[in-house]
């Protein structure tokens, strides 16, 4: 039999693949791949489950009436008023400036880093000339190195060249240097999408470089711009390793307040506090997919903005 | 028209770099030249007095007294060399777990999705926008050893008929399955998220040309499926190996115990251990960034190679 009487053969049993017999399930999957095979789907709702119930424990207890981190004991806002009401017995003086720090430096950094970022991404994507390259080379680097080696790298910086006092504003400094490489990304897709017919039109027209910019590619990359924002506050407030390397004193964040009392302090107030911060960070992460999926379905795009998330590569 | 474009275009040759400027020189001065200054410390020298480090930014000036005792305390067994075999192990068995754990998930959302495919993205992408910390917290407060008030997960085992006693989970064997864990935990979201990028562009009809062709199921999968994905394992693999390699929280956090640190909490008692260990932090540095070098440029390269594929 040669190979194309082969192939004819089972394209011509395929009919049989499509109503299997009845021999287990495994069997059933292997018989018919395109079924939904249930193995594949209760592992992944195992994974799923495993993934956020341990979150979802650490917030239900910071609801607890006692100081217990493992038996609930009714629900109370004892932890969370230990964060501002100074008449609490349970009152941390430290959570409360540890949150405003945490805060001012996640909003100082959104406008800074997009600035910068969507700047970068628009020149990028349109400099043809030598140099455009290396460039494109060089703002990628932030992702892939590990947050010990930038943090290492700008401590030393700073207190060995720059002369610049650790605290809040070196902190900014850094916040700013690893969000500018997310910004370009989120810029530079919408940028690939929207392509150079517009500008070109509107230079076409009489505009100028700058004109056609600010006239027309800025309203278009509006989306992104904002989404930009957002992200770069959720990645802000989240950072752990650059914010303690650049943190001499009275700039403790909430994530080195965490790290720091994990293990020691034995309440649910950081329960409480790890919740208010992750509940921020999901908010802005939710008003940034709100505003790329409402550009999406106005343009009619088919695909949802959790799957352009989900394609969120560098 | 011709010459008027011709204008546009040579007005358009400087305004697009100036564009980009304010953000290459801001890498320049925080990105780039801070790589030199770990440089300059590690190659420097120490005041005789206060031991204050002397950064040397004279690369004719750098001396390697430091670096190389530093770089042979890797070639002697015990302390940093322990460190850094205890590091490649749990980054290796980490990922392969990842590997094992997550190929599942991205296989099915990206196949089996269906109507539920928002839903499931939205529940895997989750854990990425999550501090980090909060995350490890979550399990601190599950593994907690505390005899007044043990962890869930030991209330939960004392339960069986032959666990009589809390599990220490931040010592002896059992403590590196803590870490590991941790560090499964952590990294997992990211290295699912690129293998279901991978997964979902793989065109279906390849797979039907495959099975009409005779292949078996199986055979689809493995000669079709998984070599179409290789691209995005590999992108998963690297992008959680980079920072694993210079973890140093959540050994700390996990459990606390020498027995478990990394490189990365070497470089941090370093540092962080006032300025006279500088030069010997700097050369950590500088030696685990050359070790990882090489998987950041690979990841890069293919990266760049992919986007150019895509534009064409």
């Amino acid at each position: 039999m040669t190979t194309t009487e082969a192939a004819t053969q089972a394209a011509l049993e395929r009919p049989a693949v499509v109503a299997p017999p009845k021999i287990g399930r495994i069997r059933t999957f292997f018989a018919n791949p395109w079924g939904k095979p249930r193995f594949l789907s209760v592992w992944t709702w195992l994974y799923i489950i495993w993934s956020i119930a341990p979150v979802l424990i650490a917030v239900q207890f910071s609801f607890n009436a006692g100081r217990s981190r493992s038996t609930f004991q009714g629900f109370s806002m004892q932890w969370y008023q230990a964060i501002w009401d100074n008449t609490s017995e349970n009152f941390d003086e430290t959570l409360l400036p540890a949150l405003g720090q945490s805060l001012k430096l996640a909003l100082l950094t959104m406008p800074i880093a997009t600035a910068l970022g969507v700047g970068l991404a628009i020149g990028l994507a349109r400099w043809r000339g030598r140099g455009a390259g290396s460039a494109n080379f060089l703002m990628l680097f932030p992702l892939v190195t590990p947050e010990i080696v930038m943090g290492a790298s700008m401590f030393l910086i700073f207190s060995n060249l720059y002369h610049f006092r650790l605290g809040t504003g070196a902190q900014l400094l850094g916040h700013v240097t690893f969000s500018i490489s997310y910004v370009v990304i989120v810029t530079r897709g919408r940028l690939f999408a929207i392509g150079g017919d517009y500008e070109e039109a509107a230079m076409d027209l009489g505009a100028s470089p700058a004109g056609a910019i600010r006239r027309v590619l800025i309203p278009l990359l509006m989306p992104a711009i904002l989404s930009s924002f957002f992200i770069v506050f959720a990645i802000s407030i989240d950072d752990f390793v650059i914010s303690t390397y650049l943190c001499a004193q009275d700039c403790t964040t909430i994530p080195i307040k965490i790290y720091s009392a994990a293990r020691n302090a034995g309440n649910p107030s950081l329960n409480a506090i790890a919740t208010i911060m992750m509940v921020l960070s999901l908010i802005s992460i939710a008003i940034a997919v709100l505003i790329l999926s409402a550009f999406n379905r106005r343009h009619g795009s088919e695909a949802s903005a959790v799957e352009d998330f989900a394609r969120f590569e560098i | 028209m011709a010459l008027a474009t011709g204008g546009v275009v040579g007005q358009r040759r400087w305004y697009y770099p100036a564009l980009a400027a304010p953000g290459i020189i801001w890498l320049i001065l925080l990105f780039v030249l801070p790589f030199y200054a770990i440089a300059a410390v590690a190659f420097g020298t120490r005041d005789q007095i206060f031991a204050l480090p002397i950064p040397a930014w004279n690369p004719l000036e750098w001396q390697f007294e430091t670096f190389t005792s530093t770089a042979s305390e890797f070639l002697r067994s015990g302390g940093i060399q322990a460190q850094f075999i205890r590091t490649l192990v749990y980054v290796v068995v980490s990922v392969s777990i990842c590997f094992v754990v997550g190929y599942p998930v991205a296989y099915y959302i990206a196949r089996y999705g269906g109507r539920l495919k928002v839903l499931l993205l939205t529940l895997m992408i989750a854990p990425f926008w999550m501090s980090y910390l909060m995350r490890m917290l979550a399990w601190v407060n599950l593994l907690s050893v505390k005899p007044e008030d043990p962890g869930l997960v030991n209330r939960l085992l004392m339960t069986l008929p032959f666990v009589d006693h809390p599990i220490a989970w931040n010592s002896g064997t059992v403590s590196h399955l803590t870490v590991i864990l941790g560090l499964v935990y952590g990294y997992i979201p990211f290295f699912i998220l690129p293998l279901y990028a991978a997964l979902d562009r793989i065109d279906k009809s390849q797979l039907e040309a495959a099975r009409d062709m005779g292949a078996s199921p199986a055979s689809t999968f493995w000669r079709v499926t998984l070599p179409l994905s290789k691209q995005g394992i590999l992108a998963g693999a690297v992008i959680i190996m980079l920072p694993m390699f210079g973890d140093y929280y959540t050994p700390n956090l996990m459990t606390a115990s020498p027995g478990n640190t990394m490189v990365g909490n070497a470089i941090d008692f370093a540092l962080q251990g006032g300025q006279g260990q500088q030069p010997k932090g700097a050369s950590l540095t500088l030696l685990l960034s050359a070790f990882i070098g090489a998987l950041m440029i690979y990841y890069l390269v293919s990266v760049a190679r992919a986007a150019k594929e895509a534009r064409r």
